[in-house]
């Protein structure tokens, strides 16, 4: 499949007095899919992310975002990408629907931003003052600032910090539903189960390079960790029957808990086949999957904690 | 320019629903002039050389009210908008940047002449104000000392690191300046002493500016000051273009 590079990066580097944010950083973005950079604060994400908008001037390396140079054709380019920066706000006392005209008229062509509005859950605050909305309500109105000129490009910085595990959800929808209308997302995230689930391909970024760039699945498949299956064992246990099942790889007791390693699907299955038969008596058995967080910790050797 | 003329309508507003900006630009000068205009009544009196003393204060009161846009305004605006985020944000547009801080500046010095329009409006009609400069030779003396102290403004918006700074710096700076400058009380009233230290104050040039060419004084009388003023319209702008931060 020939896809269509619309962010070209290459080498990037950039300097804070002796600190180096982002270091020889190089990836594509191509049209329609929803690109995350993940990792933990201060990686060098929204650096990387106010390279590309144009927002900062790299020290090294080359940018192209749909064929522009965002620092030289920095006004060209803004009228085509959508930009939500991190912790933004606006004057205190702006209402919602003043906020949107305002956006709306400093680009030559804008949508309706009215139908925005309703789709973003914010129809009956178009009449509130900035300052009295809450998180989410915010980061929803800079989607829709980001939307309002119909851009080719949205461009997410942080997009979720601050809001709870529902509004989190909420805007993973919307996020799916910028996609849907054929725009290309570029987020940053430093939530794992974030760019896990909303991302097309995820680079994960640490101390300013990129560890690891593929789509999640395969970037937890090339980890080839093992699956788990945990439960809480009541009564007598024959360990040794469970380490000889097909794929177990080995076993775990802490306290009460087991934990059986092991790969393949159908590890479950004969996990719980061998207790049931040999009468062992559990509870509470889930099984775990390796997530990026597990990629995350192999590739860095370190957990990803903010 | 759509962009432009709408952020400035908006900052329009914005202005007078901050309470405390739009009560010092617009409200507290006319409660001072009848304050004062209730107790003196405006008589002409040698003592401040044949015109009353709302005829002194009006010019004088503007004087005040371009401190406030400058000293106050502009500086807290600046900084605060610095710090919130509120300039990056629109700078991630494809605002020029010299409409983002344009818009602000037409913004304050339209508040500034509606203050001064108020008090000319509620001078005349209550205390028969009397006026006996050339209208145009004043508006151009408002401009430039307005335009000085939004530079000052800009100045002290560039220098100081935050928006908590600045505001107390630009308080302690604005409060002695007016009271000293003869620009909230008449300097007839002050000592001697007092009113030679004052020339240091810029606004004491404001002050001496529109008050002689409200009674009719000719530029050519003025030149001090006229220079003073430009010399700080200049300075400020260069130093200011050497501080300002976005961010």
């Amino acid at each position: 499949m020939q896809q269509k590079p619309i962010v070209q990066v290459e080498h990037l580097r950039k300097v804070y007095g002796s600190t180096v944010a982002v270091d020889d950083i190089s990836f594509e973005v191509y049209q329609g899919e929803i690109f995350g950079m993940v990792g933990p604060n201060g990686a060098g994400k929204t650096t990387t992310i106010e390279c590309i908008e144009g927002l900062r001037r790299p020290d090294g390396g080359h940018i192209r975002v749909l064929g522009l140079d965002p620092h030289y054709d920095g006004y060209a380019l803004r009228l085509r990408i959508g930009i939500q920066l991190q912790e933004s706000v606006l004057q205190d006392r702006i209402k919602v629907w003043e906020a949107l005209g305002l956006f709306a008229s400093f680009y030559p062509h804008s949508v309706d931003w009215k139908p925005l509005l309703e789709q973003l859950g914010l129809a009956d605050k178009r009449n509130t003052p900035f300052a009295k909305l809450s998180g989410g309500q915010k980061q929803r109105l800079f989607i829709a600032l980001a939307l309002v000129h119909d851009p080719e490009v949205v461009f997410l910085d942080e997009l979720t910090t601050g809001l709870d595990p529902q509004a989190r959800r909420a805007m993973w929808d919307l996020v799916r539903q910028i996609r849907e209308r054929g725009k290309t997302v570029f987020l940053t995230t430093h939530f794992m189960e974030e760019a896990e689930r909303l991302c097309d391909r995820v680079a994960i970024v640490d101390r300013g390079r990129i560890v690891a760039l593929d789509t999640p699945e395969n970037l937890i498949r090339m980890l080839g960790a093992e699956n788990r299956v945990v439960f809480t064992g009541d009564g007598p246990f024959e360990l040794q029957r469970l380490s000889k099942l097909a794929g177990v790889t080995r076993v775990e007791t802490i306290g009460e808990r087991v934990i059986v390693y092991g790969r393949g699907d159908g590890l479950v299955g004969e996990v719980v086949n061998a207790l049931t038969t040999s009468g062992m008596r559990f509870r509470d058995l889930r099984t775990e999957q390796p997530n990026l967080e597990d990629v995350f910790l192999a590739l860095t050797g370190r957990e990803m904690r903010d | 320019m759509r962009g432009f003329w709408k952020l400035t309508l908006i900052e329009i507003k914005l202005f007078l629903r901050e309470p405390m900006a739009a009560f010092f630009t617009l409200a507290f000068p006319l409660m001072m002039l009848f304050l004062f205009g209730s107790i003196y009544g405006n008589k002409p009196t040698p003592f401040f050389g044949g015109y009353g003393s709302v005829d002194v204060s009006v010019p004088a009161y503007t004087a005040m009210i371009i401190a406030t846009s400058g000293l106050l305004s502009v500086t807290i605006t600046m900084a605060s908008y610095r710090e919130q985020g509120i300039l990056r944000r629109l700078k991630a547009t494809p605002l020029r940047p010299q409409s983002i801080l344009g818009a602000q500046v037409i913004v304050i010095f339209l508040m500034t002449t509606l203050g001064m329009v108020l008090l000319v409006i509620a001078g005349k009609l209550v205390y028969g104000l009397r006026f006996n400069g050339s209208p145009l030779n004043v508006a151009v003396a408002f401009l430039l000392s307005s335009m000085s102290f939004f530079a000052l403004g800009f100045v002290l918006a560039g220098l100081l690191p935050t928006a908590r700074t600045a505001q107390i710096v630009a308080m302690v700076l604005f409060y002695p300046m007016i009271f000293l400058s003869g620009a909230a009380i008449p300097r007839e009233v002050l000592p001697e002493s007092i009113r030679e230290v004052a020339q240091a104050l810029p606004l004491s040039h404001v002050v001496t500016l529109l008050r002689g060419l409200w009674m009719g004084d000719p530029w050519e009388k003025h030149l001090w000051e006229v220079g003073i003023l430009a010399i700080l319209l200049i300075a400020g702008l260069l130093v200011s273009s050497k501080t300002f931060r976005w961010e």
